[in-house]
């Protein structure tokens, strides 16, 4: 009965809705993951076409052309003329959006000259009547030599009619549907001569790509008589994109009718608010505002929930078990460690919520547009502005996505100062933080102070990376040509699908990839902070008993004993070692601790912490901030976490690269280990510097 | 009349002529930018730099650069 599935490769220009057709298809069947060895991601999901038919549906990344110019395209080249590839597609659905036929028609031309079945969808036909087109679908599928599925995935139209044209892949031509060999007859004659068992659009992909192929070997033919100059065959590939486009005119011009008297232009009208000189900037702003206000006002709320929550759930764990080792490392060191990571989810979901409005309704290639000139002036692109904006959810996609700059030294430069800006592992760190030691009031009746300076080191982050990058601009000597394009595309209303969709996968991804190595750690922590060297942590009770006065209450002397164990376990006794370095910033040994188990990864800071605390105190049912907060400097008896240990703890958490993943990343995009370990020293160095000086001043 | 992209006035329509290959991306020249096909200037971004045009049905943005580096022929009144 085991039938094999049919694989179905989804490919298409960026903006065409390919991602919201695969949701359709696929509903909650996906799966995400990487490609092996490159960091594009890999999308794949299962569609029921029928009661006993399944396909494999592969979203492959968007691309404009089968002539590659990044790493993300190359996936979709590789893939498609490599047929021992176990993903090698059955059949292309090629998705198309009806406004932009023209161009999207160019790599249905190209992938068709591969001899692959292959599926037109024209998305989108919700658009139909308002821009005034109309297809006359049976001329279309006889030209293009395909089968058509008109689709709105806005809609849900047609996906029903899609479904069966998979199943019935293998009616499908695999003709191509123009000859692009007549661009220059000798040399494709010469060449299909040499290499008769190859298709000969293949071949034109191996020579003039900078792609792998495990069955071609590229030497060969470039070694060859068959070789040309790059300028040569840039002149090829020019001639051969005409060829495409005569073909697509012509066929467009029967096949496509628009009458453009109904038509309305909402965009146009949009475009002269959004990108005005004024007004462009202003409404820019104030979306950032408005992300930065939520984050802080709406999601503290569930946050609160979450943290008691938590607590409780360790008090009655407590309770409820018999005393001894197992429940302590349950109640003191996985249960607020778990806790330590679940508490932010709802701001990391609000954030990634917020930027994937901003992408899906096409609002980001307007910010991109309107801050090009300005970037420019610090060495960047306008489209640095994408992953400087999605670095504050996570450095990780945000340095991937700069692989559509085209300038090298742009996308350098960009690469080196994303880490600045204020990723959503800060974020536990500095809402604990800020909660602490900045009042809760009221600006002008609107302002939460507490969400103002939130916005605050956002805007230190932000302004440390655009002038590391004026450094940078300055004392980097690269010689690289500008190349800028950006499409520019229709406004569309963000799909709650969609955006649903990503918000979990991202959280997801976030609380599982991070919460095993915050789990681990406050195990690890467990240990060390519950057992000791020597005579000093086996005698505790006995030390400080005899110190302690005998008026002393029960609930005191524990929590004495407790610390003065804590001060001679593992962990104090490191933490200890490490303390004259970070006193003049303002910590204790803890803080230390916590900031080199944070050196990993930031948002272990809070767990650790908790976990210190919950070993070092009796009380277990408190949350971590009220823990926090009642921490005394037997020293001074100040607060540990006062106005100028605070700040000086935010804004090194501002500068310093305590991120395991964000080197490992950068490596992989520079490759180089010069550009991650500069970048490391670089913001370390300067994350002590600043926060010795604030807290020198603040004290 | 000849000129080049960045010399379009807000709204005007043109058709491209001509282009130093060397300074064009292959990019560009996929989304439809080819002698024949039509470009119009839909708006200038508000420092000047770059525009936002309408190069046959697709909406992209380029820099002054590259769009000095496109010749057209202004399409008459």
């Amino acid at each position: 009965m085991l039938q094999k599935n049919i694989k179905v490769a989804l490919i298409g220009n960026p903006n065409t809705g390919k991602t919201s057709v695969f949701n359709q298809l696929t509903g909650l069947n996906q799966q995400v993951g990487n490609y092996p060895g490159i960091t594009v991601e890999k999308k794949q999901g299962i569609c029921n076409l029928d009661s006993n038919k399944k396909a494999i549906i592969f979203d492959l990344p968007g691309t404009y052309s089968l002539n590659a110019s990044s790493m993300d395209e190359n996936v979709v080249i590789e893939l498609l003329l490599n047929k021992n590839d176990i993903d090698f597609p059955d059949v292309v659905v090629l998705v198309t959006d009806i406004e932009n036929l023209k161009r999207n028609l160019l790599l249905f031309t190209q992938i068709k000259d591969l001899e692959i079945p292959t599926i037109l969808v024209i998305n989108m036909i919700d658009q139909m009547v308002l821009k005034g087109i109309t297809l006359d679908i049976s001329f279309l599928e006889n030209e293009l030599k395909t089968k058509i599925a008109m689709v709105s995935s806005r809609k849900k139209l047609g996906i029903d009619d899609l479904k069966k044209l998979i199943l019935d892949y293998n009616s499908l031509s695999k003709e191509a549907c123009l000859n692009a060999s007549s661009i220059d007859v000798a040399y494709f004659d010469g060449l299909r001569k040499a290499f008769p068992k190859q298709s000969l659009y293949k071949l034109w992909l191996v020579i003039t790509q900078d792609v792998n192929f495990s069955n071609l070997n590229k030497n060969i033919i470039s070694t060859s008589n068959f070789a040309k100059s790059n300028s040569d065959l840039k002149r090829l590939q020019q001639k051969e994109t005409i060829k495409r486009y005569q073909f697509i005119n012509d066929v467009l011009k029967i096949g496509r009718q628009i009458d453009t008297s109904n038509a309305t232009d909402f965009r146009s009208k949009l475009d002269r608010v959004l990108t005005h000189k004024f007004w462009g900037y202003f409404i820019f702003a104030a979306i950032l505002l408005l992300i930065f206000q939520s984050i802080f006002d709406w999601a503290s709320y569930p946050m609160e929930f979450i943290d008691s929550s938590f607590a409780a759930l360790s008090t009655y764990a407590n309770e409820q078990l018999p005393a001894g080792i197992f429940t302590n490392l349950l109640c003191q060191g996985i249960i607020p460690g778990i806790g330590g990571i679940v508490i932010f989810i709802p701001q990391i979901a609000f954030l990634f919520m917020f930027i994937s409005i901003l992408e899906e309704s096409g609002y980001m290639s307007r910010v991109v547009f309107l801050m090009d000139k300005i970037m420019l002036k610090f060495g960047l692109s306008g489209k640095s502005i994408v992953p400087l904006i999605s670095g504050t959810a996570c450095a990780i996609p945000a340095i991937m996505a700069t692989r559509n700059i085209e300038n090298w030294k742009e996308r350098l430069i960009t690469i080196l100062v994303t880490p600045f800006t204020t990723c959503s592992a800060r974020l536990p760190v500095y809402s604990i933080i800020i909660s602490l030691v900045i009042p809760k009031e009221r600006l002008f009746g609107i302002f939460n102070t507490q969400g103002l300076t939130l916005m605050l080191l956002y805007l230190i982050g932000f302004g440390t990376a655009i002038f590391s990058a004026w450094l940078l601009n300055k004392f980097l000597k690269l010689n690289c040509k500008t190349f800028f394009v950006v499409e520019m595309p229709n406004y569309k209303l963000p799909l709650f699908k969609n955006v649903g969709l990503n918000v979990i996968e991202k959280t997801k991804a976030f609380v599982f990839g991070a919460g095993k190595i915050i789990l681990a750690i406050s195990i690890i922590l467990w240990f060390l902070a519950s057992f000791g060297p020597g005579d000093k942590f086996r005698d505790a009770e006995k030390l400080v008993g005899n110190q302690a006065s005998k008026s002393i209450s029960k609930t005191k002397l524990d929590n004495k004993i407790a610390s003065f164990k804590l001060e001679n376990s593992y962990i104090g006794i490191m933490g200890k070692s490490i303390e004259p370095a970070i006193k003049p910033l303002g910590y204790d040994w803890k803080i230390g601790i916590a900031i080199i188990s944070s050196f990993a990864a930031r948002e272990v800071f809070v767990g650790t912490l908790a976990t210190i605390y919950s070993v070092g105190g009796s009380d277990n049912n408190d949350t971590i901030k009220n823990k926090m907060a009642a921490e005394i400097n037997p020293a001074t008896g100040e607060k540990v976490f006062n106005f100028a240990s605070g700040i000086s703890l935010l804004l090194f958490y501002a500068f310093a690269l305590q991120c395991a993943s964000t080197l490992a990343i950068t490596k992989k995009e520079t490759n180089s280990w010069k550009w991650p370990l500069g970048q490391l020293i670089f913001m370390s160095v300067l994350a002590y510097l600043v926060a010795y000086l604030s807290f020198q001043i603040l004290k | 009349m000849q000129t080049t992209i960045d010399q379009l006035k807000l709204n005007q329509k043109a058709i491209i002529t001509d282009f130093d290959i060397e300074a064009i991306p292959l990019k560009l020249i996929e989304m439809g930018c080819l002698p024949g096909n039509k470009v119009e200037l839909l708006q200038i971004a508000p420092l000047g730099d770059p525009l936002f045009l309408n190069i046959n049905d697709s909406l992209l943005a380029i820099r002054l650069e590259t769009a000095s580096q496109i010749q057209v022929e202004i399409e008459p009144q």
